[in-house]
């Protein structure tokens, strides 16, 4: 019977080729892989998001939470068709993003988490992403919505994004924007970077173990100061949590 | 005129900050106040340059006198591009050599990433001529990549100076805690790498992305004082010596020599002049490199390096942490950020630590004497000021 009822609550992923992972040097010098992950690594890498659940900066509470159940679901064939690359400097882990497919032509961007901020790790995992999308699975176009501002500026400005406002996005329902096959044509050349194949010491590496982000966001002292402060005009609750984080007061 | 002290320091994170502009300028205050033991003060000076434009807010030093309840204390906001931060320094020392005030504060703030970075550069460039330039699309990346242009033909500098400027003062700014970037980058990953160009894109060829410094919100606050006050407080007196200040042409093009910045030459000499020192005695500087080309020029012009020849200390490494004399060792506005009116103030703090012996990783060893470089404009209206330790 637990199988029966099973066969029905778990969906069939359709055929899907895999990411040939793919190796860039970063502004600091270090190597970044990225690669695709399966079910069976989802495991290792839900420690490192779950200490973000609490960290309200930047979003990244919703962010963390979304991409935690996401890739519950994956690992545990609740997401039909989703897929998660992983991006690793010397094997620690630097982000992670994922999507699925709508259909054979329109993919979902799920989440874009960035475990270690800065030098462009985000926005070379999220390239690849994409890259994944219209290059490999050849889709003609991606809905793409952003939990945070500052994401959602970076893709405005870099793929000028084109309205799908008649779609509401998976994620919360809100209005879809779209990454085009076009507009990914136009951006390539200068945002979508990297090198195959990634030599073999260090996919080697990579594939070892998914070591822990060195410096990833802190949650808060106050859990709630964000939610308090968009009731505090003075914005002191924001100011005082982040100031005892660093230890200047 | 009596000699001026500075009997406290202290400064924000510069980087996001998320809280409105007063408290930015208050919070440093605060513990300059707690770090120069003191509770009243004479006289208030705020500097910041875009309060009115980005955030709405004038009258800053009548909101921040109140909040840190120091009425009836006198207050005033002081602009000078991003300048001001250094002129209301000025401000502050004029006061308290002249005897009109014995104990004065100087706050910069700014809180620039209210807005994204597209308009915020929009803001900067409004300080250029608004019929010569800025009608014309005139931003200050732009000036500045054709100026690096001029001076990479006439001197030989070389995109490479440029990224080896980026990639010491990031590092620096890892041991600063209080710097906007901590992220230490190399010359292969901004420069050699296939994936460069996308990580390091060009701005106003030939700036790049990390020949820019970041937009970043910030405050910084000095406390001035008399002898007879700083002798009191039992610190190491450490004081502010020169001050400098001279002007150039508002348009660029109308220099007679558009790679000699006429206005760092003659406010660093006034600075030098009037404490009594050499550029030659310099331990440590604070120089203005909103972008990489400005400190090599500023290390030339303020006399530091012969003109044209400051790329070449740099490959040198004389003005590494461990170098001849250590430039931005805070991470200069490259890597530590530019919350643009209070990065004068800031550049004073920075020096005050290092006098003090108190910038620990990033000390440079039995600093003495200090000289901050701050740039207006595009190089319109410069202040400079030298701050010695006496004991």
């Amino acid at each position: 019977m637990a199988v029966e009822l099973e066969k029905i609550l778990r969906p069939v992923d359709h055929p899907a080729p895999p990411f040939p992972p793919k190796l860039m040097t970063l502004a600091s010098g270090e190597e970044l892989v990225i690669r695709q992950i399966d079910r069976e690594e989802i495991p290792d890498i839900l420690p490192y998001v779950a200490p973000l659940l609490h960290v309200e900066r930047d979003y990244y509470d919703i962010v963390s939470a979304r991409v935690y159940a996401e890739l519950l679901g994956y690992a545990r064939h609740r997401m039909q068709d989703e897929y998660v690359l992983v991006a690793q400097i010397d094997g620690e882990l630097a982000a992670i993003v994922n999507g699925r497919s709508m259909n054979a032509e329109v993919g979902v961007s799920l989440h874009t988490l960035a475990l270690r901020r800065g030098l462009r790790i985000g926005a070379h995992a999220f390239a690849a992403k994409m890259e994944y999308h219209f290059d490999f699975l050849k889709q003609k176009e991606v809905l793409i919505v952003a939990e945070s501002p500052i994401g959602f500026r970076r893709w405005m400005i870099e793929y000028k994004l084109e309205k799908r406002f008649g779609t509401p996005h998976e994620l919360g329902g809100v209005p879809s924007w779209a990454l085009t096959k076009e507009l990914f044509d136009k951006a390539r050349d200068s945002l979508v970077v990297g090198r195959r194949p990634v030599p073999e010491a260090l996919l080697k590496k990579a594939q070892a173990a998914i070591l822990p982000p060195s410096n990833p966001s802190k949650p808060p002292v106050d859990l709630l100061a964000a939610t308090r402060a968009l009731k505090d005009p003075t914005g002191t609750s924001l100011m005082l949590q982040r100031w005892t984080q660093e230890g200047k007061v | 005129m009596r000699e001026v002290y500075a009997i406290g320091s202290a400064m924000t994170s510069f980087s996001r900050l998320e809280y409105p502009l007063s408290e930015i300028a208050a919070y440093p205050a605060m513990f300059a106040m707690q770090d120069a033991g003191i509770s009243k003060i004479d006289h208030l000076y705020v500097a910041n340059m875009g309060g009115g434009r980005v955030n709405g807010q004038t009258g800053l030093a009548s909101a921040v006198v109140d909040s840190l309840s120091l009425t009836p204390a006198g207050a005033e906001t002081i602009e000078n591009g991003p300048a001001s931060g250094a002129s209301a320094l000025k401000q502050g020392w004029m006061a308290v050599a002249s005897g009109l005030h014995d104990v004065v504060m100087v706050i910069g703030a700014e809180r620039m990433r209210e807005v994204n970075n597209l308009e915020a550069t929009d803001f900067v460039a409004t300080l250029t001529h608004p019929l010569a330039e800025y009608i014309y699309g005139v931003t200050l990346p732009s000036l500045a990549g054709m100026f690096t242009r001029l001076y990479m033909e006439k001197y030989g500098v070389t995109a490479r100076h440029l990224a080896m400027v980026a990639v010491k003062n990031h590092g620096n700014a890892c041991l600063n805690p209080f710097a906007h970037l901590h992220q230490p980058i190399t010359v292969e990953g901004i420069i050699d790498s296939p994936e460069a160009m996308t990580n390091n894109p060009f701005v106003a060829d030939p700036l790049r992305f990390f020949d820019c410094c970041p937009v970043s919100d910030g405050g910084a606050c000095v406390i001035l004082a008399s002898a007879e006050t700083a002798k009191k407080l039992g610190k190491p007196m450490i004081r502010l010596a020169g001050v400098g200040q001279a002007t150039d042409t508002h348009c660029v093009h109308e220099r007679a020599e558009p790679t000699d910045l006429l206005a760092v030459r003659g406010a660093a000499r006034q600075a030098f002049k009037m404490a009594g020192v050499k550029p030659s005695d310099v331990d440590v500087a604070e120089l203005h490199d909103a972008f990489t080309i400005l400190e090599i020029v500023e290390s030339e012009e303020v006399g530091f390096f012969k003109k044209g020849e400051g790329h070449l200390a740099l490959e040198r490494g004389d003005t590494a942490l461990t170098g001849k004399l250590p430039i931005n060792t805070s991470g200069g506005l490259k890597g530590k950020g530019h919350p643009v009116g209070a990065t004068g103030v800031g550049q004073a703090h920075e020096i005050i630590l290092q006098l003090r012996g108190d910038a620990g990783k990033r000390q440079v060893k039995n600093a003495k004497i200090g000289f901050t470089c701050n740039f207006g404009g595009f190089g319109n209206n410069v202040v400079c000021l030298t701050f010695i330790r006496e004991k």
